[in-house]
């Protein structure tokens, strides 16, 4: 089996999702450009520009190029499985000398950068297993700013639907334009304190612009999204109409004594890429 | 209103700058994140490898390339300011910072020492680094590379144009963020 073509195809993902942004992103940014003006339209402009560069160029938009974050469902007839693991770190080593990225994985006693994007626990993978023996490979890559504006509510069971609403709500405010907003927000609801946070960082994987299935979820991500953008806080904080690009929910069944509310802040460079690897060792980015 | 500025620049110049202005420095800026900030203030200032009062500081973590033995600028957008905070006012203080470049927004901390010392805080579009970089005319030096690693250590960037920049903390106590939260 080739290996390192597999390699290639892992560098290439990344690559893609460095300096190309998904479509439903850049629709959502071309549509605040058109209701922004003063201050806030130079700060969207700016964005598009840069987004046209990055992917003119084939550079990475942003200079924080984040902790590679993967996402991967492994197909249990794959006769890779016992090798991905070690795919995604040597490709993640040699993606940073030849993207390049920027060094980001940094040990927290010692502050030593590790230099090649991995270290302890990272690059981070969540697991999945699906059937079949494809293997479907989602990168994330997460930048520091927006995600030191994570919060965790271990909110009263009482407080209901209404208190967890007000409590994204105030966290969004409250970040201002420390996240880099136009932001897109994933808010995991139930499970546990580790669940809830999980959930609403995956939540960043479904396109802007996708309602929640359930009717109900769907509509109060709408009011979510109306109550936050009238804040006014606008692109970079800096006052108007969109702070946020879209509001992501997802839920899981909670214990009864808990509300745990996890939000996920992703900024506008809301970079995702998809990949796939045949059992034939063959893979597509798309 | 939009401003073009030569840095090192006087008091007057400075005190023109409003909230809401754009601004366009052309000159030497240096990049300061967390330990940078916390490195500077510990040494003293006729120590330094450099002479900060004669830049701008850009809170900014560059994506660096190395070829052919010389640094050049990858992707080069600010860093978020705020957790720069606890040392600004100091900072501004000890190094005589007229100009600060981030994202994000200052405390009030930074604010008393804008006015005190005659700076502002400007905002570059954050994420926008590929846009940076290209208004990036040389890499003149770096410092702590070795100690610091990439992103924290301090470089030397000689601009053209730099911005548009927005005035969001001004030298008169005013601060955008702070009337956006009113």
């Amino acid at each position: 089996m080739d290996y390192e073509n597999i390699k290639i195809g892992i560098v290439q993902l990344i690559k893609k999702a460095e300096t190309e942004l998904p479509n439903d992103v850049i629709i959502a940014l071309k549509q605040a450009y058109k209701i922004e003006e003063g201050v806030a339209k130079t700060q969207i402009d700016a964005i598009l520009k840069n987004i046209d560069l990055a992917k003119k160029t084939k550079r990475p938009m942003c200079q924080d190029t984040g902790i590679q974050t993967f996402f991967i469902e492994v197909g249990i007839k794959s006769p890779h499985i016992n090798k991905v693991k070690d795919l995604i770190i040597d490709s993640v080593k040699k993606a940073t000398k030849e993207i390049p990225l920027r060094p980001n994985t940094v040990d927290p006693f010692t502050h030593e950068n590790h230099k090649d994007n991995t270290g302890d626990h990272i690059p981070y993978i969540t697991w999945d297993y699906i059937e079949g023996s494809d293997i479907l490979i989602t990168v994330l890559p997460k930048g520091g700013g927006s995600e030191n504006m994570s919060r965790l509510g271990m909110l009263k069971p009482g407080v209901g639907i209404e208190g967890v609403k007000d409590f994204v709500i105030e966290e969004i405010i409250k970040a201002g334009g420390n996240p880099c907003p136009p932001t897109i927000v994933g808010v995991g609801i139930g499970g546990g304190a580790d669940l809830a946070l999980k959930l609403g960082k995956k939540s960043l994987l479904r396109p802007v612009g996708n309602r929640h299935k359930d009717k109900n979820i769907a509509s109060i991500e709408e009011e979510l999204i109306k109550r936050i953008n009238d804040s006014g806080i606008g692109p970079m904080g800096l006052g108007g109409k969109t702070t946020v690009l879209d509001v992501h929910i997802e839920k899981a069944h909670r214990h009864p004594a808990s509300l745990p509310v996890g939000i996920a802040v992703q900024c506008w460079a809301n970079r995702r890429a998809k990949m796939v690897i045949h059992s034939n060792g063959k893979w597509e980015v798309k | 209103m939009e401003y073009h500025l030569k840095l090192p620049t006087d008091a007057e110049n400075i005190k023109k700058l409003k909230i809401g202005d754009i601004l366009y420095v052309t000159g030497n800026i240096f990049t300061a994140r967390d330990e940078t900030h916390h490195m500077m203030l510990e040494k003293k200032v006729s120590t330094l490898p450099f002479d900060p009062s004669k830049m701008a500081l850009y809170h900014c973590g560059p994506l660096m390339k190395k070829t052919n033995g010389k640094w050049q600028v990858v992707s080069a957008g600010p860093t978020t300011s705020s957790r720069m905070e606890i040392f600004e006012d100091r900072f501004i203080e000890k190094f005589g910072i007229q100009v600060i470049i981030g994202k994000g927004g200052m405390g009030e901390k930074t604010e008393i020492a804008l006015k005190e010392h005659c700076a502002v805080y400007t905002a570059y579009t954050g994420g926008a680094g590929a846009l940076a970089a290209d208004k990036i005319e040389e890499v003149s030096a770096v410092f702590w590379l070795e100690e610091l690693g990439m992103p924290e250590a301090a470089w030397i960037f000689k601009v053209k144009d730099f911005g548009p920049l927005v005035v969001a903390m001004d030298s008169h106590g005013k601060s955008i963020y702070k009337e956006i939260k009113k």
